[in-house]
């Protein structure tokens, strides 16, 4: 095992409810006593239906929030120390839903070039980095064009570039693909996955399309503030109605040898993959 | 329409003049705006004319689409037409009838103040087509840079501006968007009187207004996400030096501005305007 990159201890976070007037007048709780951890180069993935707190927590990663109780751990430094706040930022990434807010710059590579600039990371490292960053995304033939003019799977990659470019060692997605087509959705993920091998980043990679998180090395289910369930892909995907509990879609294949299975074939739990169930039903008799 | 004007937006080609440092542009362009209104005859205008000509070919924007960019004014130009013909009472008269009058004066005055205005837009134009709007505003804060002694907050105004410009064709396609949900709900901004039609417009403002601070707060998150912390401590992907074209640049245009100055005065060659 190698080290820990991101960990979470009894983390909580509420949300201040405000009147009309700006006097706080409740809190609620959007994230509940939640432990996690990521190790370094680990592929992560945060499973929950919408309001569940994936996004709260996310922001935690970065310290756009810092928790209200409880701890996180960004690469061995607490996240509620001011003077780590900036090495917190450039070592966990982060990447939004939406292609559009995210982006800066009036060109590709003016855009992947402001995370380095902000660091102060001297110019002629500047453009090394950007040059590097769009190669690696895929997108060094569009850098300079207008991020305007691109699809959203384009933008997203411009965005993760962004990030790259900081050379972090942790990236956080928060649904990346949530605005996307099925095309811009595998161009966005298959980025990842080859960062991911080539960079040997951590990737944790906040979702709801499952399909997504079949090759994680762990997955957490979130609902309501608390991690529910967690484990590997085939763990969780065994527990198919706890999974519809959640309000969260099973992937078709996965649905269909659980149906098969109570049918009374003998199919193990936990199918991932259309090849893998044809095989098994291929060697029934 | 909005999409139309072609005034103030980035003609990308590969000319001297779109390598110059966004600094001299800036100031020639100032420069030059100034000298237009230096000189009060005729072969001030000759060189004028010659100078903008010339700049127009080394720019390499081909005349059409500079032209293409007036039409958009050309209801400000009118308006000073008329203003000047008919407002402007000096010399002879030329043209009587009711309430309207034009001396010679008069039209002579409109004729020069277009000549003037047409320069003036074409001028700067030509600065904004051969400078990226990037350029434009890292030009601008080097330029000010000094104000922040001042504690005028340059940077924070440059990064604003920068950013206004990345989402000003993202709000025009939101507009258009919010538009069209509206009319698909029956909502009818075309007929009625002013009030009328100005009521119809809340409908669209208000969501547009919604968006845009969401946008506006999502952004601020992911600046903040990427380490943005104001312009101490910053580097740039493009700084900016004085390289020796520019420094040759800022010398014609001074001999230039000198030039007409002095021609336009003490040239006797020509009639006097004013
Ligand atoms: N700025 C805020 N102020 C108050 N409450 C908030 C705020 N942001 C989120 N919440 C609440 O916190 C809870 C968790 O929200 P969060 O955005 O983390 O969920 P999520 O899992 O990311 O959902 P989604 O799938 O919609 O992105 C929700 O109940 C939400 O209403
Ligand atoms: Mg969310």
């Amino acid at each position: 095992m190698g080290r820990t990159m991101i960990q979470t201890e009894k983390l909580i976070y509420e949300y201040e409810r405000r009147d009309e007037e700006g006097n706080v007048v409740g809190t609620s709780r959007a994230i509940d006593r939640v432990d996690l951890e990521a190790v370094e180069g680990q592929f992560i993935a945060i499973l929950g239906h919408n309001g569940s707190g994936k996004s709260t927590l996310a922001k935690h990663m970065n310290a756009i929030l810092v928790p209200t109780g409880g701890t996180m751990w960004v690469d061995g430094r607490n996240t509620k120390e001011l003077e780590e706040l900036w090495n917190v930022r450039q070592s966990a990434g982060m990447v939004f839903q939406n292609p559009d807010n995210q982006i800066i710059g009036t060109v590709v590579e003016e855009d992947v070039g402001f995370g380095p600039e902000n660091l102060g990371v001297p110019t002629d490292e500047i453009w090394k980095r950007v040059e590097e960053s769009l190669k690696a995304v895929g997108m060094i033939s569009y850098r300079h064009h207008s991020p305007n003019k691109l699809s959203g799977g384009q933008k997203q990659r411009v965005a993760i570039a962004g990030v790259v470019a900081m050379e972090p060692k942790c990236i956080v997605l928060d649904e990346p693909t949530a605005m996307l087509d099925p095309v811009g959705r595998k161009e966005v993920l298959k980025t990842v996955q080859k960062l991911r091998e080539k960079k040997g980043v951590t990737v944790i990679l906040i979702t709801h399309y499952m399909e997504e998180v079949i090759d994680a090395d762990k997955i957490y289910v979130m609902d309501h503030g608390h991690i529910v369930m967690e484990g590997t892909p085939k763990e969780i995907f065994s527990r198919v109605d706890e999974l519809k509990s959640y309000r969260l879609d099973v992937p078709q294949v996965t649905l269909l040898a659980d149906e098969l299975k109570k049918r009374g074939l003998a199919i193990p739990e936990g199918i991932l993959r259309k090849e893998e169930l044809v095989n098994y039903l291929c060697q029934l008799d | 329409m909005i999409r139309d004007i072609t005034i103030g937006q980035y003609y990308p080609a590969k000319s001297v003049l779109h390598r110059l440092d966004p600094r001299v542009k800036l100031v020639s362009t100032l420069l030059y705006l100034i000298s237009l209104f230096l000189f009060k005859s005729i072969p001030g205008y000759i060189m004028a004319t010659l100078f903008l000509f010339g700049v127009i070919r080394v720019s390499k924007v081909p005349f059409k689409h500079i032209v293409k960019g007036l039409r958009a004014v050309v209801m400000l130009l009118m308006i000073t037409v008329i203003f000047n013909l008919f407002l402007t009472r000096d010399g002879a008269v030329l043209f009587h009838k009711w309430i309207f009058t034009i001396t010679e004066g008069g039209l002579r005055t409109a004729v020069y103040m277009t000549i003037r205005l047409i320069y003036l837009i074409i001028g700067s134009s030509l600065m904004t087509f051969t400078t990226t709007p990037n350029e434009l505003t890292d030009g601008i804060e080097k330029l000010l840079y000094p104000l922040n002694k001042l504690h005028v907050p340059v940077h924070e105004v440059a990064m604003m501006m920068s950013i206004a410009l990345r989402f000003i064709p993202i709000l025009l396609e939101e507009t258009d968007k919010i538009m069209k949900a509206q009319i698909a709900r029956g909502a009818d901004l075309e007929s009625g009187n002013m009030i009328q039609r100005a009521k119809s417009m809340i409908p669209i403002l208000v969501p547009l207004f919604v968006s845009a601070f969401r946008r506006a707060n999502d952004l601020a998150m992911a600046m903040e996400a990427r380490c943005y912390r104001g312009g101490e401590g910053r580097t740039k992907m493009n700084p900016l030096h004085y390289k020796t074209r520019d420094r040759i640049a800022y010398i014609v245009v001074i001999v230039y501005v000198i030039g007409v100055f002095f021609v336009g005065r003490y040239v006797p060659l020509g009639i006097w305007i004013f």
